[in-house]
């Protein structure tokens, strides 16, 4: 590990002056991602602003329809929670999913989603469940977050506050994990929503997606069988010595047809 | 026996010390005024240096930085291997160079270039940033089969077509002779995958030097102690014994990957000398990955020839093993020796032959790991045993049930060199049928289905030669080393006892049940004795531990020592109680004067041993303390039958195991509780070789699978409780009639995994690892090939 600077603030105005201040700073959250990074000296930031003293990023509230979960909330602390599990079981499962038990109770919402790993599971959440993300700057949906292969509509040094995810008539998150690391090789979350169905993919490509013709099949028949032949084209999937592409858009196909029946209930 | 003797399932004495943090493993070795090394690693699997600045580092405040200029500079040899392996013309194997710290070339990813050493690791390593290399990079040589073919790049100069040697065991001409009158032949072509070690304590080496005694001490996560002061002694940096120390403290598992003498160990005891200071390393897992010698690699054909009643006429194999880049320790052996005689299985096949070719490859260096050559000899006989089953319509069981080798045919010489002394094969496998009721299968198979579930069992019946060695038998067959083990036996004036063995404790136990064994002959309390082991400085001289040899070589030499001190005691016992020596018996810690009332308890033999007032001098010495060396007479033969039951998910191609019994003979046992233990985590791995582990090298050499987000390591959720039980047939050549049970759950249950895949999928070339992608390809293919 290189050497540098570090900065525990109280406040978000504190961490957003202290990582603007800095040559090549970067957030700290869980660390799940930056911490072996710089361990094997992949990443040397100059300042290390550590996002775990700021109260106010802590926390999940249930605000009528919304679940609101503050980025800095673990995620053993969404998949254990009650309010979660009564208003989102879905949200609830994909968290208790995550890793293992250690890693649940590091890492954090707004730390997973700001980096934006193609394998990872929130992703699947805020695109699946329509969630909107809450910055120290703005609002942005969860539909225009995540841009790309670890890059999202973040600004340099705009810090994520919360997620709020408006509660579905149904859902939920079927995962395929890769058994050595646990991300999903292909995780898929199938949402009734009210704004429509939504069907959305993590793992597969290089960034998150809906496939709008499994969305359309069950508007009319929220069934398994109703997505019965829709199929992803291999070509844009992601394919490398766990999963070849052909394999991940047959197991879109097996996760989504799971996760309907599940949520179908 | 009190109740802490042999048979007794006593808690481990070690694991207060482990489970409370306080074992002492090397890392936790601090000694005064060390210095840090860092191995500055080549990052290419193949390269020519074409120079190595270490200027910058040096002047950003290096301790020192040592490259392999300087280790030739220093007059230091390369490192040595144990097993010479002739060819099939008698000519000796080619062993080219490996040295400590490369010099003109690089052959793998991780081979060392540099070594930094600084006032703290942190420092080194920033160092090791400024060391400028400059590679000319060339072709890697990566797979085995392909490295042996013409126009493959050359890993060694000297080393022509990359062939290390071409060796074969048994006779070709009546095995070509039975395949032409068989009724059936069975071919399979396997490749029996690579794998990692992943000791949970990664590698760690301390050197330091002594001026004023002119003594080094080495302190090393390794095995075996006594092996690594001679081989890096005498051959590596010219090191006289009596002036070197290796310290063997806590080691947190080796699996095999402990035993080798590797080049950092060598190169912080010399740096130690020349910086004058102590030099500590300890491999971080990222290293470990391409510098602790891998396992297994082999390609392998096969053969079985069976007449029209099922019965195995002859069977042949062609194997290419691949070596790495460098020969390791004792790589030569493990796919010859280790390997090809254990090819008979357990099986009455009167005609045996094998080939294997070793090749070099620009990958890191193969060599033993848990088994060691068995479990690939375990997997092919096994496989194609299942395969010969399906092929000609037999049930598997049935079919190795008719070929085995009957308990009354012991001892069995079979046709690949090897003795066996004893085993009960059949009730082996039938206990294991009873266990999983094999007859309820197809009902279980039925409701599998009913649940759009395939479902598999699969069997294996292994045996290993354990115990290793007769020394006679290793040095006749190329080893450069016996193979015999020490046991001290230091009875002190009060009555407690103090062992020191030469067999090292990696997790195994050793502490609890050469206690246990003490216990039971002595009629001493457990925790009056002390199992010492690990320190040069301490132990007789002995060979340490793999091959499941502790209890069956090391505890039987302490065994023998026991047997002196009691003989010593009996002399005493005749002395104190004016009676003959002949007279006195020895039963429950006391000696008695047979037929009379009069005896003495064991302890206060051994302090009229150390308080000799009225010893005859001229018939009786003081002191209670006895040595031995145990040269075992034959290699022990554990066996057993493991049955794998499997549920795949056809939709995802995903095995889930539900099922796994074994059976094992591994003759007497001490500690029932820490046999099972030892069976357990075999199995583990055996199922982890099945199911997931892989080391994956690119064309370019670099290793795909470098890190625990792509090696998959099995995990506890992907097994079911294991059912295992034994059936205890006792060695017949050594005195506590036991045979080792550290090696046989891996040996065996890879095999027995994949043969239920095999069976729940109708597809046999299922290669390992069984990937949820793999099963569901041959699924797909499989059902694409009924269709067409």
């Amino acid at each position: 590990m290189y050497a540098f600077k570090f900065h525990k603030p109280s406040s978000i105005e504190d961490a957003a002056r202290l990582f603007s201040g800095a040559d090549d700073a970067r957030y700290l959250s869980g660390g799940h991602t930056l911490l072996p990074s710089m361990k094997l000296r992949l990443a040397g930031p100059s300042d290390i602003v550590d996002l775990s003293g700021i109260d106010s990023l802590k926390g999940i509230k249930v605000e009528g329809d919304k679940v609101v979960i503050g980025a800095g909330t673990r995620h053993n602390d969404v998949a254990l929670s009650a309010e979660v599990r009564a208003a989102i079981p879905a949200l609830a499962d994909l968290a208790g999913g995550i890793g293992d038990f250690q890693v649940r109770n590091r890492g954090t919402i707004g730390g997973s989603i700001a980096n934006a790993d193609p394998s990872a599971d929130y992703p699947a959440a805020i695109v699946g469940l329509g969630a909107t993300v809450h910055t120290n700057k703005r609002e942005i949906a969860g539909d225009d977050f995540f841009t790309g292969m670890f890059e999202t509509a973040l600004e340099d040094g705009e810090i994520v506050t919360a997620v709020s995810f408006p509660r579905p008539k149904r859902a939920a998150y079927m995962k395929f994990p890769n058994p050595a690391s646990r991300y999903a090789v292909v995780g898929v979350m199938v949402a009734e929503t009210a704004s429509g169905m939504r069907v959305a993919v993590t793992g597969a490509a290089p960034s998150v997606f809906r496939i709008a013709e499994m969305e359309q099949a069950l508007a009319s028949n929220f069934s398994a069988e109703a997505i019965e032949g829709i199929t992803v084209p291999a070509d844009d999937l992601n394919s490398d010595m766990h999963a070849a592409a052909d394999y991940r858009a047959h197991l879109v196909g097996v996760m989504a047809k799971r996760a309907i029946a599940k949520a179908a209930g | 026996m009190t109740g802490s003797g042999i048979g007794a399932r006593v808690r481990r004495k070690e694991d207060k010390r482990f489970i409370t943090g306080r074992g002492n493993y090397t890392d936790d070795i601090n000694r005064h005024g060390q210095t840090h090394a860092v191995f500055l690693r080549s990052p290419h699997a193949h390269a020519r240096i074409v120079s190595v600045d270490t200027k910058a580092a040096m002047a950003a405040g290096a301790v020192a930085v040592l490259t392999g200029k300087d280790v030739a500079d220093a007059g230091i040899n390369g490192l040595p291997c144990g097993w010479l392996i002739h060819n099939k013309d008698g000519s000796p194997m080619k062993e080219p160079v490996h040295p400590v710290i490369a010099f003109d070339r690089v052959r793998h990813v991780g081979d060392i270039i540099a070594m930094v050493i600084a006032e703290t690791k942190n420092k080194a390593r920033d160092l090791a940033e400024l060391v400028d290399v400059d590679y000319e990079v060339l072709p890697a040589a990566v797979n085995a089969v392909e490295a042996l073919k013409p126009g493959a790049p050359q890993v060694h100069d000297d080393v022509e077509g990359n062939l290390c040697y071409d060796w074969h065991l048994g006779e070709r001409e009546p095995v070509d002779a039975a395949f032409a009158q068989a009724a059936h032949v069975t071919k399979l072509d396997v490749y029996n995958n690579r794998l990692a070690p992943n000791a949970m304590e990664p590698r760690a080496a301390i050197g330091e030097y002594d001026r004023a005694s002119d003594e080094h001490t080495l302190y090393t996560t390794s095995q075996n102690p006594h092996v690594i002061r001679l081989l890096m002694g005498a051959f590596v940096l010219g090191l006289p014994e009596h002036k070197l120390r290796v310290v063997a403290p806590d080691v947190g598992g080796g699996f095999g990957s402990k035993i080798f003498h590797y080049a950092e160990e060598a190169a912080v005891t010399w740096a130690s000398k020349v910086v004058g200071r102590p030099v500590k390393w300890t491999s971080d897992r990222s290293e470990a990955f391409i510098s602790d010698a891998q396992g297994r690699d082999h390609h392998t054909h096969a053969e079985l020839a069976l007449d029209k009643d099922g019965r195995f006429l002859a069977f042949r194999v062609s194997t290419v093993a691949n070596m790495g880049a460098y020969l390791s320790t004792f790589s030569t052996s493990i796919p010859t020796y280790l390997y090809a005689t254990l090819l008979a299985g357990l099986y009455a096949t009167p005609a045996i032959y094998a080939e294997v070719k070793a090749a070099f490859t620009n990958t890191v260096p193969v060599d033993a790991y848990r088994g060691a050559g068995r479990p690939e000899a375990c997997f092919i006989v096994e496989s194609i045993v299942d395969k010969a089953a399906h092929e000609t319509g037999r049930d598997p069981a049935e079919l190795r049930k008719l070929n085995l080798i009957p308990a009354s045919a012991m001892p069995y010489q079979t046709p690949v060199a090897l003795q066996y002394d004893s085993g009960d094969f059949v009730k082996n496998i039938d206990d294991a049928l009873k266990v999983i009721d094999y007859d309820g299968f197809p009902a279980r198979r039925e409701a599998s289905k009913k649940k759009g579930m395939l479902r598999g069992i699969g069997l294996s019946s292994y045996i290993e030669a354990c115990g290793i060695a007769p020394s006679a038998v290793a040095g006749a067959l190329g080893a450069r080393a016996g193979l015999y083990e020490s046991g001290e036996v230091r009875v002190h004036p009060t009555g407690s006892v103090t062992v020191f063995t030469g067999s090292h404790s990696h997790g195994q136990g050793h502490e609890t049940t050469f206690a246990q064994i003490v216990c039971e002959r002595l009629g001493v309390a457990i925790e009056n004795v002390e199992v010492v082991h690990g320190d040069t400085a301490k132990i007789p001289f002995g060979m340490g531990t793999y091959g499941s040899r502790s209890l069956a070589v090391g505890g039987v030499a302490l065994h023998n020592s026991l047997e002196k001190v009691i003989a010593k005691g009996r002399k005493i016992a005749a002395h104190m109680m004016e009676a003959a020596e002949t007279d006195v018996e020895f039963k429950d810690g006391s000696f008695r004067v047979a037929g009379t009332d009069k005896s003495l308890g064991f302890g206060e033999i051994a302090l009229q041993a150390y308080v000799p007032h009225n010893f005859p001098h001229d018939e009786l010495e003081p002191g209670l303390d006895e040595t031995s060396f145990y040269d075992p007479k034959n290699f022990t033969y554990p066996n057993g039958c493991h049955i794998c039951e499997v549920e795949i998910d056809p939709e995802t191609g995903v095995t889930r195991i539900e099922r796994f019994v074994a059976v094992d003979d591994f003759g007497n046992i001490i500690n029932p509780m820490i046999v099972e233990g030892q069976v357990h985590g075999g199995i583990m791995q055996g199922i982890g070789q099945a199911l997931c582990e892989d080391c994956i090298y690119d064309e370019a050499g670099q290793l795909l699978t470098g890190s625990y987000m792509d090696y998959c390591m099995p995990k506890a959720d992907m097994v079911p409780f294991y059912e295992v039980g034994t059936n205890v047939v006792p060695c017949t050549h050594n005195a506590l009639g036991v045979k080792g049970a550290g090696e046989a759950g891996t040996i065996g249950a890879a095999a027995a995994v994949i043969n239920a895949i095999r069976q729940a999928t109708g597809v046999e070339d299922i290669q390992m690892p069984a990937t949820s992608q793999r099963v569901w390809q041959a699924i797909n293919a499989s059902a694409a090939k009924a269709a067409a």
